[in-house]
């Protein structure tokens, strides 16, 4: 029923090489997301969410290898593209929010001319009329005064106005393909909704597929149409929103879920999830890296992984799912 | 000061009253052009009120959960209580005792200190990285409470036990340890001293979801126990409503609203709590009653006009009175307050 998706990952790899050994980051992780769609990567830090976004990006770090896999987007591989077309792509075709907006922003360049950059790099601007499309930008993530603000620089910004600009930046040239990363950790929550709604908005007006990487289950559920959880660097689970909270199938989605503070719960029905994350340097890890955590662990959680479906669009890698 | 025990006379544990801290900003004339203009007589200097006029109390094992948006003043008024800092105007007073007259300078040495303890927000980075687990928990009792040697050696590994830090760890540095386990030592730390209050700066802001469980459990735990009240400052309102008895919330330099936590989050009064409850995020929007999303950005703290409401301009309500007229705390219910002319 679906169309070609937006983005299709397939048995994506990646291993970093450090001075203690080979960290098998991520492992045939494949999932897909639509045009006008957004898809939430959630779990706890360590999971693989942001390397995730970074290799699909093409700006993993120095020490990070893609081993195997592809990331079909608009009829070629990401990952076998070289830098000079993958950077062609970045900022037209595919954009990315980062997490610190402070940090990602440059804090030597008036905000105004850092999205012109953008139209002009990307965008078919000339020099001169880039700054006033800047403006337009402005206007549309709803800065209040933007032509006094595109003469700031990030530093005279709030947190909230800062990622704004990000966003600016980041949809300036009407990408096919947004990656938001923890666009609004560190921000209040009041800022928090008004830029969640801000990027959905933008997003449905363009018929942007959204990859939203959060490690707050209640924020993907609220905004997003399909979570996929990520443990130690396995997808466990992908399953639409609202069915996850409902009916969660992996026994770690559902832990995620039972340690998640919400309106009904109280401190004493919350639990933990035992354990932490397997050690990813080792060459035997299990076939399936919740096993050691697990309480539902059977003698077949040694075998590979199976992908069972339970639902339409609902995938669970677990010998014994819920 | 001397004459007063702490045990426990009546009254609530923590009184603030008509609190107040104002720091003064940059003028636009230099620092030189002042220093020289001994015959012109200077304009004031503008004024940012961080924190104006708060009052409120803590009761004996009450948890009070302070909230609002960063810049509101949460942070200069846990330094006030902490005694970091030292107030412009206003009375704390901790069990009788009033604080706000000694100096935040010489308080280290004074022996309240003690009595108010504080966990920092990221354990990583309020740790010193040099001084292994055993010693961060050590220097406070060292300092506060005269202990050294075996007596040191066995509160160590007791305060361990209370915060379930494996005492193999305890010879570890920072760096050696996962979040939870920093969070651990935080707490260790905070509590050595015995403190009557404790305050609580986003504890489990760092911390994954899975962990963040077992520490405010564990928090939940400590307070039964040692009988301590806790001001626990957030922004996360699912994990306030969790903790707290009652809620505080501050709107730039101003307590907006307080009352039961369960009341408030159930039916707020303040446009700015609706605007907060509203934005938390929810599995099943459906369920959510009205959207209310801020539009604007929240006014200067730079002597703010002592008759406009400090959240006109963003409040969906705004009439003119609320720019003619500052609402005052008043009643609104059995235990609650609100600063609003509609509420």
């Amino acid at each position: 029923m679906s169309a070609v998706p937006a983005l299709a990952v397939e048995d994506l790899s990646v291993e970093f090489r450090t001075r203690s050994g080979v960290v098998k980051v991520l492992e045939h992780v494949g999932f897909s997301v639509d045009k006008g769609e957004t898809v939430a990567l959630v779990g706890e830090s360590g999971s693989g969410k942001s390397v995730t976004a970074f290799a699909v990006m093409g700006i993993l770090d120095a020490a990070g290898k893609v081993t195997s896999g592809r990331a079909m987007f608009g009829g070629a591989d990401l990952l076998a593209l070289n830098e000079h077309d993958l950077a062609e792509q970045r900022g037209r075709e595919l954009s990315m929010i980062f997490q610190n907006p402070r940090t990602a922003l440059n804090p030597i360049r008036r905000v105004g001319r850092q999205i012109a950059d953008v139209l002009v790099r990307h965008g078919g601007a000339t020099r001169n009329d880039a700054p006033r499309a800047a403006i337009e930008m402005l206007k549309k993530v709803r800065i209040p005064d933007p032509e006094r603000r595109a003469e700031a620089y990030p530093f005279e910004l709030s947190g909230g106005m800062c990622q704004r600009i990000m966003i600016a930046i980041a949809l300036a040239c009407r990408p096919a393909l947004l990656i938001a990363d923890e666009p609004t950790t560190g921000l209040d929550v009041t800022t928090q909704a008004v830029i969640m709604d801000l990027i959905g908005e933008l997003a449905g007006e363009a018929g942007m597929a959204t990859i939203f990487i959060t490690h707050d289950l209640a924020l993907a559920a609220e905004y997003c149409d399909r979570i996929v959880v990520m443990h130690a660097g396995h997808i466990v689970e992908a399953a639409p929103a609202r069915e996850l909270f409902a009916h969660p199938r992996h026994p770690y989605s559902a832990k995620l879920l039972a340690a998640t503070p919400g309106e009904t719960v109280s401190l004493a029905d919350m639990a933990s999830i035992p354990g932490g994350l397997p050690d990813l340097r080792r060459t035997d890890l299990p076939a399936c890296r919740y096993s050691g955590r697990c309480e539902r662990r059977l003698d077949e959680c040694t075998q590979p992984l199976p992908q069972r479906t339970m639902g339409e669009r609902h995938v669970v890698a677990c010998w014994n799912p819920l | 000061m001397t004459g007063e025990t702490p045990a426990s006379p009546p009254g609530p544990l923590l009184d603030i009253a008509e609190l107040a801290k104002r720091f003064t900003v940059g003028s636009k004339q230099g620092l030189l052009a002042r220093a020289t203009s001994f015959r012109k007589p200077v304009a004031p200097l503008p004024q940012l009120h961080a924190v104006d006029e708060v009052s409120f109390t803590i009761g004996r094992g009450e948890t009070v959960g302070l909230v609002g948006e960063s810049g509101c003043g949460k942070s200069t008024l846990v330094r006030l209580i902490n005694r970091l800092l030292d107030p412009t105007s206003g009375s704390i007073r901790l069990g009788g005792a009033e604080l706000a007259d000694f100096k935040a300078r010489d308080f280290a040495a004074n022996p309240h200190r003690a009595r108010i303890q504080m966990v920092f927000q990221d354990a990583g980075d309020s740790l010193n990285p040099r001084y292994t687990a055993a010693d961060a928990i050590a220097d406070p009792v060292r300092r506060l409470k005269k202990m050294s040697g075996a007596q040191l050696k066995a509160r160590i590994a007791e305060l361990a036990d209370m915060t379930g830090l494996p005492r193999e760890l305890l010879q570890r540095f920072p760096h050696q340890l996962s979040g939870g386990q920093k969070a651990r030592v935080g707490i260790a730390r905070a509590i050595a001293v015995e403190p009557e209050l404790l305050i609580l700066d986003e504890p489990t802001a760092a911390l994954d979801v899975s962990v963040q469980v077992v520490i405010l459990q564990l928090l939940q735990q400590l307070k039964r126990e040692l009988g301590m009240s806790y001001l626990f400052v957030s922004h996360d309102l699912n994990v306030v409503r969790l903790l707290c008895d009652r809620v505080l919330v501050m709107y730039l330099g101003k307590v907006v609203e307080q009352g039961p936590a369960a009341e408030v989050f159930a039916d707020p009064k303040h446009p700015y709590t609706k605007a907060l409850i509203s934005a938390i995020p929810q599995a099943e929007p459906e369920q959510r009653v009205g959207r209310l999303r801020l539009g604007g950005e929240p006014r200067s703290p730079i002597d703010p006009d002592p008759t406009v409401c400090r959240f006109y301009g963003r409040c969906p309500k705004g009439t003119p009175r609320c720019a003619e007229e500052m609402p005052l705390l008043r009643p609104a219910g059995p235990a609650r307050q609100v600063a609003c002319h509609f509420a």
